[in-house]
């Protein structure tokens, strides 16, 4: 009993005296636990860093995949690495490039040529890869013009614009170019509905009078070359998107509509006035028979046709003259019309080819329809009604499925190899993943900010792959550094392989982003070319030999035939011009050797410099203004003589008696 | 009493602090083996010797690999760790002696400057028998005429010298000249030394 009572007087007399260290160690313990939970924090930052390293590919390894991003307003079309983001290329095609001199040299000016005359400048849309039996092949990339309407080829060997055909009787070619399973025909709708053909009629005449062509491109299987094979001739509908038919609708293209009001003004309000616009859904092996059977009238029109060919290593243009129009209300079967919900933007069909996803931009749901349930109402003749003698398929008989309330302001939809959409949404900044059939949500993420199209490589295709999504916005306010009022606009990388998506990357696009086609690099990076071979160069005024280089007058014109290979020009001392000359430098970089272009300027030249490849011979002019000598040199830091690679122009009166006559080394 | 209390608080204090640092450093030390696992990932550039191109003519470094009478040459830029600059843009000249030339040195000396402890010493040797830009024997005729000396990558100037049909780059007779994508090689009957 004693010795209980001691304890407890012990205790007690223990926490009397040490109270204040055990509140003094709890105290400490507390300061531990929250220095540990600084330390969780920052094991956040290890999670982040989990994400860098998803992106990261090592200095001098390459990425997985080309992505083909529009420039949009810039024109132009740029090859970027994902997953880094890295920006690789700017290739030119409807905008004129100074670096490039494409559109400046007496070479590729024509590529720009229209029936309007020399267009510098152009809107870029969407890139589209060719593909074969449904899947990338890698062979070229399509991509359409908006303003002044034309699709563009580009070749993947090459990664250079190498055709650019112009679409008679259309405005605003937006719904394009769109490949078929086989790259047979790659297509062209116009936006805006025109007077076919052009004539002096009052806008308020629109309704019934404006129309809207649809134009079909059929592709050259071996050269890739474009022919404009017909147009269907539709009302004055604006044809926004378009996407082709895959495996079982395979031969069918579908266009969305909006504006099937008719109208001309204020269209913000006067065009969402109907519930429903429609899908055009069209069947070219009809128009095939159609057009085999005679059934098309041939329209005299006016566009160009503009052919880069290797071996001259030049483009021609030449205008064409005639289209061959066929008339849906004199060809059944060939045209039909689904309703569709609210203005709808996207028109995109799943890897399998069964659904038509309509993305009503004024929707609150994205709608999706049945290719067969479309064809057996077809077969059933069940219409309901029909505009301008196109026959219209009830919503109701061709509606598959309907995704609820995903978000706001759909615009496009790309898929996966999984069976799961993307859709993206303007006005509420957001990706949305959902499922084909059961049009559940699965999730959804932010993009910063209002994300336009969406681009799943492959995801226009039968073969998807399902790694990367890329979310092309148009506003990115806040997220980098600014730049005065114009910042740029972006691009945004997501991880799609798991159940939800995550966010990765965000970088800087040229221009606007507008739409992008994605291809894994091991398709066609072997296939890029390293130079052009000398002696397969047929330019008409190549120089092969630094002998043969010379300088010839023809009247006020005076050519010189140049060459050029590390580190001089042969001839670099030119004399004998006269003032009013004007100058031809042709000029041919002898190299073979990968990577050592040389680049050309000339003082007060009113054009580019020129950049040459390796085997290529470009030319510019140089008007000879002024009496006095006047330097050229490379501008390409080709070498270790490169400032020592340069030149003079002597230009003496017109009474001088000078001679023409140039040298190297006083030879 | 009071004096222990303090000291004992103080002793807390201490240990408290140690614990703190110990965390700490553990997990620098982490961060610091992420980031190096980052950098033994990396694949450290081989320079352009190892641009594989199938397609391009075949510049200096590719010629010489490919001509039997300049396999010690080969062996001798190998060792010193100086391909990539004979396929760089150059342009450049190269002076290649042969196999006989080198085995004309006195007994042992290529075999003493193969040894890595020679490397510096070699690699001089081989720039003295380079020159920017590019001189073909003709071209190499002309400066002797213009009395030009011949301009070394090592900051040296070679005389060039003509007798009758020959030409000689600071002694040695240049008996052929090869054309390259990249630049010249010459190829002569002795090492130049300096």
């Amino acid at each position: 009993m004693n010795n209980v009572s001691h304890m407890i007087k012990d205790i007690k007399k223990f926490i009397t005296v040490w109270f204040g260290e055990i509140i003094f160690v709890l105290g400490l313990l507390f300061l531990l636990f929250i220095f540990l939970s600084c330390e969780e924090t920052s094991n956040q930052g290890a999670l982040k860093s989990d994400v860098a390293e998803k992106v990261f590919v090592p200095p001098g390894e390459h990425d997985e995949y080309y992505a083909f991003l529009s420039g949009g307003y810039s024109g132009q079309l740029s090859v970027y690495g994902l997953p880094s983001g890295r920006l690789f290329k700017v290739i030119p095609v409807f905008s004129q490039d100074p670096e490039k001199a494409y559109g400046y040299n007496e070479e590729t000016k024509p590529m720009l040529n229209t029936s309007y005359g020399f267009v510098p400048w152009g809107d870029a849309h969407h890139p589209d890869i060719s593909q074969t039996n449904g899947e990338l092949d890698g062979r070229w990339v399509f991509i359409n013009e908006n303003n002044t309407p034309r699709v563009a080829r580009i070749d993947l060997t090459t990664f250079e614009t190498v055709e650019i055909i112009e679409l008679p009787n259309s405005a605003g070619n937006h719904s394009s170019p769109y490949v078929t399973d086989n790259t047979e025909y790659v297509v062209a709708g116009t936006r805006f509905g025109v007077p076919v053909p052009q004539r002096d009629i009052s806008i308020d005449d629109y309704k019934g009078n404006f129309k809207g062509a649809l134009s079909f491109i059929k592709i050259d299987q071996k050269t890739g070359e474009m022919n404009l094979e017909f147009q269907i001739m539709m009302p004055g509908f604006d044809y926004d998107k378009a996407h082709p038919g895959r495996g079982k609708s395979h031969g069918w293209m579908f266009f969305t509509t909006y504006n099937v009001e008719e109208s001309n003004t204020l269209l913000e309000v006067n065009a969402s006035q109907r519930d429903k616009d429609f899908i055009a859904a069209v069947n070219w092996k009809k128009a095939e028979e159609y057009l085999q059977s005679g059934k098309y009238t041939t329209m005299k029109t006016k566009y160009a046709h503009n052919v880069y060919d290797e071996h001259t290593q030049s483009a021609v243009s030449t205008m064409k003259t005639e289209v061959k129009i066929l008339d849906p209300k004199d060809c059944p079967g060939l045209v039909y019309f689904l309703p569709m919900p609210k203005s709808p933007h996207g028109c995109d069909i799943d890897p399998s080819g069964e659904y038509i996803v309509g993305s009503g931009k004024l929707s609150a749901n994205v709608t999706v329809h049945s290719f067969s349930n479309m064809i057996k109402a077809i077969d059933k003749e069940k219409f309901d009604g029909e505009a301008y003698g196109i026959p219209i398929i009830s919503f109701e008989d061709v509606l598959a499925g309907v995704v609820k309330q995903p978000g706001l302001g759909p615009l496009h939809t790309e898929f996966d190899d999984k069976g799961n959409g993307y859709t993206s949404f303007f006005i509420s900044s957001e990706v949305v993943k959902w499922k084909l059939g059961t049009w559940e949500i699965l999730d959804r993420k932010p993009t910063y900010y209002s994300v336009g199209h969406l681009m799943i490589p492959g995801g226009n295709s039968q073969k998807p792959f399902g790694k990367y999504l890329l979310a092309l916005n148009k506003i990115t306010k806040d997220r980098y550094l600014p730049t005065g009022p114009e910042v740029c606009q972006s691009a945004q990388l997501y991880d799609i392989s798991g159940n939800k998506m995550e966010l990765l990357l965000d970088f800087p696009t040229i221009g606007e982003p507008h739409y992008a086609a994605g291809i894994p690099a091991s398709l066609i990076k072997e296939n890029s070319k390293k130079i052009y071979k000398l002696e397969e160069n047929h330019h008409p005024y190549v120089t092969r030999k630094p002998q043969d280089a010379k300088v010839v007058r023809k009247g006020n014109e005076v050519h010189v035939y140049m060459t050029m290979i590390r580190s001089h020009f042969t001839p670099d001392n030119i004399e004998g011009i006269k003032e009013g000359d004007k100058v031809f430098f042709h000029v041919t970089n002898l190299e073979q050797d990968y990577d050592v272009p040389h680049g050309m300027a000339m003082i007060g030249a009113n054009t580019s410099e020129l950049l040459i490849m390796p085997g290529q011979t470009e030319t510019f002019t140089w008007d000879a203004n002024q009496e006095g000598v006047w330097p050229f040199y490379c501008t390409d830091f080709c070498s270790a003589l490169h400032q020592e690679m340069q030149g003079y122009v002597r230009v003496s009166p017109k009474s001088s008696n000078i001679k023409l006559n140039w040298s190297l080394d006083g030879e | 009493m009071k004096q222990s209390k303090i000291s004992f608080r103080t002793l807390l204090i201490i240990l408290f602090i140690a614990a703190l640092a110990i965390i700490y450093l553990n997990v620098e030390k982490n961060k610091k083996l992420k980031s190096s696992n980052v950098v033994t990932n990396t694949n450290t550039p081989l320079g352009q010797a190892s641009v594989v191109d199938n397609i391009s003519d075949p510049n200096i470094l590719q010629v010489a690999m490919g001509s039997k009478d300049h396999t010690t040459l080969v062996a001798a830029v190998q060792a010193a760790h100086i391909e990539h600059i004979l396929v760089n843009a150059g342009p450049l000249t190269v002076f290649a002696p042969t196999n006989t030339a080198f085995s004309a040195l006195a007994e042992g000396t290529v075999e003493n400057l193969l040894k890595p402890e020679n490397v510096q010493t070699l690699a001089t040797i081989l720039t003295q028998h380079a020159a920017p830009g590019t001189y073909d024997i003709a071209k190499l005729k002309k400066e002797a005429t213009k009395k030009r000396k011949l301009y070394m990558a090592t900051g040296d100037y070679l005389e060039i010298t003509i007798q009758g049909e020959d030409v000689f780059v600071n002694g040695c007779k240049v008996l052929a000249s090869i054309s390259t994508v990249n630049g010249i090689i010459n190829v002569i009957d002795k090492v130049i030394l300096l």
